[in-house]
């Protein structure tokens, strides 16, 4: 089993001599900015938020912010990872003000007892994706990772999915290389076995994918794991 | 390694970033302990499931609205001065 590679791995000076160039004054180059990574803010402000309007808002005001504090960007970090940290508190305003009864924060699930070993031991069916539609396999994906406490699914999102190495993400999250490493795998875990649910090998399966008994469309995946 | 400690690892050799030793201790264990061998499969299944899925992406038409709403709006703030953000 080999180790997963992260896919962002951009050139870090033409990013830079974009960010001067915009800094000076120049828009097209903030332009190019814009085009070069809004697709991941706008990935990103939905994992968290679970809200495809604000989503849209976060984009926004991300990079508005981002430009209106363009001088005060030091460039010690990388630009992205800048930006990043600006969408998750945007992100995360949303989310408190949508959810007004609950304290959101990275902070707050933190527990001290290990509660994410594995429970469940059940291997999955061989390539378990393909046992459903791209839609339902979307549908099941969105809800199972709706389900992890948000300072778990950042962590993972930034991680795993827009591929940030460790360092960048505890940057943008300010949070400890520790904190990262351990909500990462407490979020990998919980996301394996929640997904187990979907993707276990079925009694009889002989290793042919496409066996499938249970369909999402039996509100199997509309029930959802409960919300944290 | 007991089971225990191959969790702890499991992270870092996802990952790629364990040292030798600790991963040839790690992978000896997968090669006789089938539960852990199937949390570190399933982990790892998990991981590109979600990087593969394309999940939220943005459609193109949305992403120009987005795009020019904000050159609009940092036009408008340019022309505003630096305390309008």
């Amino acid at each position: 089993m080999g180790a997963i590679q992260n896919k962002l791995e951009g050139p870090v000076s033409e990013e830079l001599a974009l960010v001067r160039a915009a800094k000076r004054g120049d828009d097209a180059a903030f332009e190019e900015l814009v085009r070069r990574y809004d697709r991941n803010v706008f990935r990103i402000a939905q994992h968290i938020t679970q809200n495809r309007e604000d989503a849209e808002d976060v984009v926004q005001e991300a990079f508005l912010k981002a430009y209106g504090n363009l001088a005060k960007f030091q460039e010690q970090s990388k630009f992205y990872t800048w930006l990043v940290r600006i969408a998750v508190n945007e992100a995360l305003m949303k989310l408190r003000r949508r959810k007004p009864e609950r304290t959101v924060s990275l902070d707050e699930d933190i527990k001290t007892e290990d509660d994410s070993l594995p429970r469940e031991i059940a291997d999955w069916s061989p390539n378990p994706e393909q046992q459903y539609t791209q839609a339902e396999l979307r549908e099941i994906l969105s809800k199972t990772i709706q389900g992890l406490p948000p300072g778990f699914r950042t962590v993972f999102v930034l991680r795993d999915v827009e591929g940030l190495s460790t360092e960048e993400t505890a940057a943008a999250l300010e949070l400890s290389v520790p904190a990262v490493k351990s909500r990462l795998l407490r979020a990998r875990l919980q996301l394996r076995e929640r997904l187990g649910r979907y993707f276990q090998r079925r009694e009889g399966e002989n290793g042919k994918a496409g066996a499938r008994d249970g369909d999402i469309k039996n509100g199997d995946v509309a029930s959802g794991d409960g919300n944290q | 390694m007991k089971c225990s400690e191959f969790l702890n690892e499991l992270t870092s050799y996802l990952d790629g970033v364990l040292d030798e030793k600790t991963k040839v201790e790690l992978e000896n264990h997968l090669s006789w302990c089938h539960n852990c061998y199937v949390v570190c499969d399933t982990t790892k299944k998990t991981i590109e499931i979600y990087r593969d899925s394309q999940l939220y992406e943005l459609p193109e038409d949305l992403r120009s609205r987005l795009r020019s709403a904000i050159m609009t709006k940092c036009l408008q703030h340019k022309k505003r001065g630096p305390q309008s953000v």
